[in-house]
């Protein structure tokens, strides 16, 4: 059945079961490496892609439900030339070990600074209170973010 | 898409990098060298060290990038000996077509093997030299009169007579054994290694450009999903293919010995089709209770011992001690719970294999692959690709078998990634451990006397070179895992070996009248008991070590407390390894230790108790020192326990990348500190039952971060020791001893759940 998908700014109509959860159709019908399949079951963050400015669990999302709305993936946000200041801040921290986790990490913390950009240290820590890193690279990512978060804050009050 | 033919077919399609490459002078890899046939040869530089007509550097290692930061540090070590920006070194590490055999990358091995005067590390000294040679001829002067920069030979008195090394070398290999001879550059003169280079991986990773195995796509993949028995022990009695019939884009079931899974165009379809086909399987086996089993595990009999020390003067010592102290540690079976699960992509054609996978040892893959694939092992090509972090051996091995089975039975290629469920309940989960520890001490309050019995289970392992049941696939598809051979009494020790931190830090651990211990006490006995796990078992991040350490350290707290000695004092007291001492003095320093014996004297007062703790380690005796000193808050109510501070001191030897080696430390201090709070495995009558993040509690993201610093010590002298390994092993008992420091109740067991702390403070003794 055709489903519409706008992700990444561009439409694609796949031929998809509708049930088919979004993560399947990002990583395999287009192709794209940033959103990661780490549990199926919305507990560790991987999948994270941000749709209508909320982040979402794209494992347990299906394509149906999502159909029309605005996907972004880590793609989206930025690229290794014009890197979003997450990303960058992630790249001046050092900020990753197998990088697995990272896709779920900046999308939720994305997602989260978008919508509170004065956000304390505290607040974006609970904000990523259901994202795991198995390495734990937990004091450079959450530097990272609070690194990210202070240029954003410092842009929208220019 | 990569065929399965050879080093050369790599060299031809790299292009522009190896264009220069004379194919009639490519290695034959036909070599003797290693356990496995068929790799480079480890004694020839033309294995380690390729340059091409224009100059640019490909080096070829066995030790690869598991998400440590390795691979960054190697490319320092050869751009640093062979004088060559960093930039201009391309590292190709773990491709059986390619790559020499370093066994597995594993046990904080990767830094001794290629930084030290062997493998990598004296093959670019021996490419330098030989340079240097071939500049000398052509210049007409000494080597002595030369030097050599950015990858040019110059005369040192005039740096315009010059040659480049592409033109030196002229596309052709250097034909030329490795010159154990051939000078290694000393600290002082590094320039690019034990600088924090940053990882040149993290833009790729940061914007969803890395190609994780995840993310291998072939033209015409398959997606494959397999079923697992519902219990340990079940069996296949009935496969009803009818009932996934009707399932859009099922392409087979496969189904061997025990082993069933299920192939489909597309992964959504595969995920239905495994969950709905109906296996009659046979009854489980049954497990054993769980509530009583580490009582069971001193019981068990059928065990294989090990003598790791005895003085034989232990009793005697012990009954003429001035006071003798005995205790219990517990430790669970824990799993690696790697965040993505694992993944492989195999193309199986005909008689010929090319498996992406994520394995720790490429050559065995290919070997027990072959093995399960009734192929011969020269058509199998394992290349490695970046899984989820592993720290030991995850479903990475398992899930290559995985995919090669349904891709040999539908001759195309498929990729495989496990459920969440399927990979933790049936990894090879690290050890459960059982340690009974009884020390004896003088008038003086010194040590005079130490006796350990330990029991650990296990089932399984790294699949070896020949071994594919050691992991749960190889298993189900009708190989056995390494054979179990009771032994009682153990044979006394022939010669000492630390076995895997068995032996404490504090003991001389004489045998044959060899101390090789890093302690003080000469009477001790160590003694272990090895069983059959009812679950699989494998190496998990410090294995055996953590376990150990964490029950030493405990009880030297235990016997510090006890004869009211300052922890740090009594530590030193005890040791003479002047690098333990070293890391243990920089740690307290750092840590602005507060000298005196625990508990606290506000122990029994607060609601809230802080205290700090500190435990140090020789890890396997000589791979490695640290120590850690941990400060808490335990909350007396609650049982909860805050993490406030973590300070290590670390000595690896040389430090080939100062920010790399921060990483792990940071990283291994926290995971330690999850599976020192958290993590535990659990099961029922039949089955494991920690089978997702709720049944398996991990630290997210969001936890109340302790602060960490890290000294780091460098030693160049020295040879290079393993890092990733080290602040994870220390982690449980400094914390455990923070809180005996803060309230003076014990812990012995992890993990160190409100539960049992609540319990403790209840009954301290």
């Amino acid at each position: 059945m055709p489903v519409a998908l706008k992700v990444n700014g561009r439409l694609y109509t796949l031929d998809l079961d509708p049930a088919t959860p979004l993560l399947y159709a990002l990583s395999d019908d287009l192709a794209l490496n940033g959103p990661k399949f780490g549990c199926g079951l919305g507990q560790c963050g991987a999948c994270t892609v941000i749709a209508n400015s909320r982040a979402i669990r794209s494992c347990l999302t299906t394509v149906k439900s999502v159909e029309g709305q605005e996907i972004v993936t880590l793609e989206g946000i930025g690229t290794a030339s014009h890197p979003h200041p997450l990303q960058q801040a992630f790249v001046e921290e050092g900020a990753a070990q197998c990088g697995f986790c990272v896709n779920g990490v900046i999308m939720t913390a994305k997602a989260f600074l978008d919508q509170n950009p004065k956000a304390s240290q505290a607040e974006i820590q609970r904000a990523l209170s259901g994202v795991l890193c198995r390495c734990f690279t937990h004091v450079r990512m959450l530097r990272a973010i609070q690194r990210a978060g202070q240029r954003l804050a410092e842009r929208s009050s220019r | 898409m990569i065929s399965p033919s050879s080093r050369r077919g790599f060299l031809q399609a790299s292009g522009a990098l190896i264009v220069g490459f004379s194919l009639r002078d490519l290695p034959q890899l036909r070599a003797q060298a290693g356990p496995v046939q068929g790799a480079p040869p480890m004694n020839q530089l033309d294995s380690w060290i390729a340059i091409a007509a224009d100059g640019s550097v490909t080096a070829f290692s066995g030790k690869e990038e598991l998400g440590q930061g390795i691979s960054v540090a190697q490319a320092q070590l050869v751009a640093e000996e062979l004088c060559v920006p960093f930039e201009r070194v391309k590292l190709v590490y773990c491709d059986t077509a390619l790559t020499p055999d370093q066994a597995y990358t594993s046990g904080s091995q990767s830094h001794p093997a290629n930084f030290n005067r062997s493998n990598l590390a004296q093959a670019a000294a021996t490419a330098r030299q030989a340079l240097l040679r071939l500049a000398s001829q052509r210049l007409n002067l000494p080597v002595s009169q030369l030097s050599a920069k950015d990858g040019v030979v110059f005369s040192s008195g005039d740096p315009s007579r010059k040659f480049g090394y592409g033109e030196l070398l002229g596309g052709r290999q250097f034909r030329l054994p490795l010159d154990p001879a051939a000078p290694r550059k000393t600290a002082s003169q590094w320039t690019v290694l034990g600088t924090p280079v940053p990882r040149p991986d993290l833009p790729a990773l940061v914007t969803g450009q890395f190609e994780f195995v995840h993310n291998v796509r072939l033209p015409g993949m398959l997606h494959g999903r397999v079923v697992r028995p519902p219990a340990v022990g079940a069996a296949v009695r009935n496969v009803d293919e009818a009932s996934v019939q009707d399932i859009p884009g099922l392409v087979k079931v496969v189904v061997r010995n025990n082993f069933v899974g299920v192939v489909a165009h597309k992964p959504w379809q595969a995920v239905q089709a495994a969950a709905r086909l109906k296996v009659d399987w046979s009854p489980a086996l049954g497990l054993p209770p769980q509530a009583d089993f580490y009582q069971r595990m001193r019981a068990d009999k059928q065990t294989r011992d090990t003598l790791v020390i005895d003085s034989g003067d232990t009793a005697r010592n012990l009954a003429r001690a001035a006071l003798v102290l005995k205790a219990t540690y517990k430790h669970p079976y824990q799993m690696h719970g790697s965040l993505g699960s694992s993944c492989a992509v195999a193309d199986v054609q005909g008689d010929r294999a090319v498996l992406y996978s994520p394995t720790q040892g490429v050559w065995r893959q290919r070997n027990t692959s072959a093995m399960l694939l009734g192929l011969k092992p020269e058509n199998v090509r394992v290349v490695f690709r970046r899984g989820s972090g592993c720290y030991g051996l995850n479903g990475a091995d398992a899930v290559t078998y995985d995919a090669a089975l349904l891709s040999q039975a539908v001759q195309k290629p498929v990729r495989v990634q496990l459920s969440r469920k399927d990979e933790m309940a049936w990894e090879n989960f690290g050890h459960a451990y059982l340690i009974d520890l009884c020390a004896g001490v003088d008038s003086q309050g010194g040590i005079l006397a130490w006796e350990q019995e330990s029991w650990f289970p296990s089932f399984g392992n790294r699949p070896g070179p020949a071994t594919p049941g050691n992991v749960v696939t190889g298993y189900l598809a009708g190989f056995q895992p390494d054979a179990f051979t009771p032994r009682t009494p153990a044979p006394p020790p022939a010669g000492f070996n630390n076995n895997s931190n068995a032996a404490p830090s504090y003991l001389a651990a004489r045998v044959n009248g060899i101390a090789r211990g890093a302690g003080k006490v000469e009477s001790g006995r160590v003694l272990t008991h090895n069983l059959r796990s009812p679950f699989w078992t494998g190496p998990l991040r410090s294995p055996s070590r953590l376990q150990n350490t964490f029950a030493h350290e405990c009880f030297l707290d235990e016997i510090a407390a006890r004869v009211k000695a300052d922890p740090v004092e009594y530590r030193l007291r005890h040791l003479t390894h002047p690098r333990v001492i070293g890391v243990v003095e920089a740690a307290a320093r750092a840590a602005r230790w507060d000298a005196r014996p625990s508990p606290a004297p506000s122990s029994r007062r607060s609601s809230v108790a802080r205290g700090r703790g500190v435990a140090c380690v020789a890890y396997e005796g000589e791979n490695g020192y640290s120590a850690m000193v941990a400060e808490v808050e335990v909350n007396r109510d609650s049982g909860a326990i805050a993490v406030k501070r973590i300070t290590i001191a670390a000595d690896c030897g040389p430090i080939s990348n100062p920010d790399g080696l921060r990483n792990q430390m940071e990283g291994g201090a926290l995971q330690g500190m999850s599976r020192a709070l958290g993590e535990e495995v659990v099961w029922d009558g039949e089955k494991i039952a920690s089978i997702d993040w709720r049944t398996y509690r991990s630290l997210p993201l969001g936890f109340d971060v302790p602060h960490i610093e890290c000294v780091l010590l460098n030693h160049p002298e020295a040879e290079a020791n393993g890092a990733g390994e080290l602040s994870i092993t220390l982690v449980a008992a400094a914390i455990g001893n923070a809180v005996f420091d803060a309230t003076g109740a014990r812990l012995r067991q992890i993990p160190f759940t409100p539960q049992r702390v609540q319990q403790a403070l209840a009954d301290p003794a």
